[in-house]
């Protein structure tokens, strides 16, 4: 209690440090608007924005598409939450990719996007993000801008330093926030040191396909680990995570896991543990987690679920893993492009520290160790430092590069966004975020090539930036523009659930290879009818199958008979259409379940239940044509005991 | 060989480009269609300008009760033929024949064209205006008569919500220039004897 009452304190004086502080500023920075902020956030009227951004929905599980620099939004991407208007999670076919180890999940927490690279540059061929509730890591085509893969990440807990991708995208990762025992067990939760572990996950990535296959984990102590990125160009074979909680606190962390002065940024050589696996390495441990893939031809989802993880010990592996000492609960961990530099922000410090990879590498050959963490060689901090941001503000978080020699560092107590110059460490610029700044993104920022041409800050707090909405209240993206010494705000705009990270790429290199629409020819749906003549009504005791089409503007068939209560009815719904941004939607009066929304060339599925006699209607809740009211049919539903034969049909005339 | 029976023999072998070209493109524009919807007709077959064009212009048309574009039409099956026989007999009168026979070609030419596009123009009229009578959509003209809906036989026109255009394309190009080069290698055989005749 105490020492609660102390930080607050300390904090309070802070607060008043920094209100202080942001007076002299804010006099001066008053340029954004008078320059021509408008004209370079504006895209006229069918006109297409220079990005594409993609901001994590945070705790509304997805993942919302954005242009840039306009902040416009496109489309949200359902991925870990069930979505009610894309029927995800709810139509038979995507059910299965919200399976888990612990059933059907219909909600989860999405933090960090990374896209995929090819020689260190975004190659615009998919997009991961992580969830950290369940741990999960999703995959999205951005040819379709569909989730097709979701993996579940076992023995994790709080999958938070994720989902990183390698040079090549050799492997995405994932690593525990949360130290748990591990396998799982019933233990005191006070015996927590020594005992809980945390793992790190290196999951391989197919280079044609894409597809995720949980390669190995690397058992670490039982820290909590809490952000990674991957080496780039010289450093790439080489991962670094940042740990909080090295003091292995397992209540009130805030004041427990706050006692050290350093925390440790690991160092994972992963090529070498990657040939050591590769040679038979690492021991076989058994396991339950989910793998969950999409089918653009069955435009099913099948999940899988797999049973076994190859768990590697890094005192099996020596000389693959070091301790990098860094100051006070370092939180963001972010490489240069050049790989050289290694950015930790000790989020309880006012300082940012860099360390050197060359400088690493060295006192690794040396062996000049200070001593060991489990068996764990740790560096000493400064044999491996290679130069600190003196005062830069308040609670660093993280950093992103422009590719000139600058990087740009969030702080979160401070609420700004400071630039300053690799390798002189001097603080170039600073600006304002309304408020309390997470992330930072630069297209391309944290790759080898980044396109600086504009910096999103990420809010978590908006307060009185936008007309007020009752108690709950937007989160946030601002737009800088970079392109000058000074950084100028451009634009404010809304997010969706809370933008954790995000990842933006130019729209040239994927707006060509959107897809349009589902080809029928190549729908391998089981249920699917891909002409008129395939429409029909099959009973099976007492599930009865539909096998409906639309096309403007009506279902085939549009009426059915011999439906009785207690049935379960499927409908498989084919949209016929064979042209650009025509869907259907169909919803049926009584059917515990969303609609169904159905692209051109798609089959998708809901089951109803009808539970009382009568007629009932369904229709098409896309506003696909002119004749879009009239596409509607009728389903009679008779007694259980009813002899009434099925029967159906489309426009058998009112003669 | 004589310069008037080279081109003779290219005249009768270019409307053979019909066969890799198409003839004829109609498209139609609308705001809602930023690539328009377009048919293109060749000699033996209608082809989508983009993908699924014709299914959709098939879509759009049936608002307005007109017929589905049919897979196939009889012409698809005359037309190359008519065009491998014309072949094949300027080929034998560049060979074997002397000038005048040129010309004959050419009138043969001129005529079958001319029918070819009269049938077109029936067919196209057909299309418009022979429609549906339980049509979802009934427009009528300004007198009150119906409305047609016929794409123009040549140009551009305003139908409803569409722009239509309707031009030759490669192939016709190709035909013409058979055509045209025919007349041409007529005139320059004729320039050829009178020289001749002047030199012996």
């Amino acid at each position: 209690m105490k020492n609660t009452f102390k930080i607050s304190l300390g904090f309070l004086m802070i607060a008043v440090a920094i209100t202080s502080c942001n007076n002299g500023n804010s006099s001066k920075s008053k340029g954004a608007l008078s320059s021509s902020a408008a004209e370079k956030v504006y895209i006229a009227p069918g006109e297409h924005d220079e990005f594409y951004a993609f901001l994590s929905g945070g705790f509304s599980g997805q993942l919302a598409v954005y242009g840039l620099p306009s902040g416009r939004l496109f489309k949200v991407i359902p991925v870990f939450s069930v979505d009610a208007e894309k029927a995800y999670g709810f139509n038979e076919e995507t059910k299965p990719m919200l399976n888990t180890s612990h059933g059907f999940i219909p909600w989860g927490d999405s933090h960090h996007p990374d896209m995929s690279q090819t020689n260190g540059e975004l190659d615009g061929r998919w997009i991961f993000i992580n969830e950290n509730n369940t741990p999960r890591i999703a995959r999205i085509d951005l040819t379709t801008f569909e989730t097709v893969e979701i993996l579940e990440i076992p023995n994790t807990a709080g999958n938070h330093s994720s989902s990183y991708v390698t040079d090549n995208t050799e492997y995405v990762i994932a690593g525990t926030r949360f130290s748990i025992p591990i396998p799982q067990r019933d233990m005191p939760i006070k015996d927590y040191k020594g005992n809980f572990k945390g793992t790190l996950s290196f999951i391989k990535v197919d280079p044609e396909s894409g597809e995720m296959n949980l390669k190995f984990q690397i058992l670490m102590p039982g820290f909590n680990y809490d952000k990674a990125h991957p080496g780039r160009g010289k450093s790439h074979g080489w991962f670094f995570y940042t740990t909080y909680n090295t003091e292995e606190a397992h209540t009130l962390l805030e004041v427990n896991a706050s006692q050290n002065d350093k925390d440790f940024i690991a160092a994972i050589n992963w090529k070498k543990i990657e040939a050591y696996v590769n040679n038979g390495g690492g021991k076989k441990m058994a396991a339950n987690y989910a793998h969950n893939v999409y089918d653009e031809s069955t435009h099913s989802a099948t999940s899988t679920m797999k049973k076994e993880v190859i768990m590697v010990d890094p005192a099996d592996v020596p000389g693959a893993i070091y301790f990098l000492p860094t100051p006070k609960s370092p939180h963001g961990c972010d490489i240069d492009p050049s790989g050289e530099y290694i950015v930790a922000s000790g989020k309880l410090s006012s300082n940012l520290t860099i360390h050197s990879f060359t400088k690493m590498l060295d006192a690794i050959e040396n062996e000049k160790f200070a001593g060991d963490a489990y068996g764990i060689p740790i560096l000493n901090f400064e044999d491996i430092l290679a130069g600190v941001v003196e005062q830069a503000g308040l609670g660093p978080l993280h950093t992103e590069f422009d590719g000139e020699g600058n990087a740009y560092t969030s702080f979160f107590i401070s609420s700004e966004v400071v630039k300053w110059k690799l390798g002189t460490w001097e603080v170039i610029d600073r600006k304002n975020t309304y408020y309390s700044v997470g992330h930072v993104m630069i297209p391309g920022g944290n790759s080898q090539k980044p396109y600086g041409k504009y910096l999103l800050a990420l809010n978590k707090i908006t307060k009185d930036r936008y007309l007020p909405t009752g108690p709950e209240v937007t989160q946030s993206a601002q737009l800088y523009d970079i392109t000058g010494g000074k950084m100028e705000l451009l634009l404010d705009f809304p997010t969706i659930g809370e933008p954790h990270y995000a990842a933006a790429i130019p729209a040239d290199l994927i707006k060509s290879k959107s897809k349009k629409l589902y080809k029928l020819e190549e729908n391998k749906h089981p249920y699917a009818a891909l002409t008129d003549d395939d429409t029909k009504v099959v009973r099976n005791g007492n599930e009865v199958h539909i096998y409906m089409t639309t096309i403007r503007s009506h279902f085939n068939p549009d009426n059915i008979e011999g439906i009785k209560v207690g049935d379960k009815v499927y409908f498989h719904v084919t949209n016929l259409e064979q042209d650009y941004d025509v869907p259907h939607g169909i919803a049926m009066i009584g059917a515990q379940t969303s609609e169904l929304l159905i692209m051109p060339g798609q089959t998708e599925t809901f089951i109803w239940y009808p539970k009382l006699v009568g007629v009932w209607p369904f229709y098409c809740t896309d506003f696909c044509s002119a004749l879009h009211q009239e596409m509607q049919g009728y389903v009679r539903v008779s007694p259980k005991d009813s002899d009434i034969e099925l029967s159906w049909g489309l426009g058998d005339d009112d003669e | 060989m004589k310069k008037s029976k080279i081109l003779m023999l290219l005249a009768a072998l270019l409307p053979l480009g019909l066969f890799i070209f198409p003839l004829w493109n109609i498209t139609l524009e609308a705001p809602q269609y930023p690539i328009p919807l377009g048919m293109n007709i060749h000699i033996n077959d209608f082809s989508d300008a983009h993908p699924y064009d014709i299914k959709n212009i098939n879509l759009m048309n049936h608002y307005v009760g007109m017929k589905y574009i049919p897979d196939a039409i009889p012409e698809f099956k005359i037309f190359p033929i008519g065009i491998l026989i014309t072949t094949f007999i300027g080929l034998v009168i560049g060979f074997k024949f002397n000038y005048k026979w040129f010309l004959a070609w050419f009138i043969l030419m001129v005529v079958l064209s001319s029918a070819g596009l009269y049938d077109f123009y029936l067919w196209n009229h057909d299309y418009g205006h022979d429609l549906d009578p339980k049509a979802i959509l009934k427009f009528t003209n300004a007198d009150g008569s119906p409305m047609g809906f016929q794409p123009p036989f040549f140009g551009s026109k305003e139908i409803l919500n569409f722009r239509v255009h309707s031009y030759p394309r490669l192939g016709a190009l190709f035909l013409s220039l058979g055509i045209g080069l025919s007349l041409f290698s007529y005139f320059i055989g004729k320039k050829e004897r009178h020289s001749s005749s002047i030199t012996i």
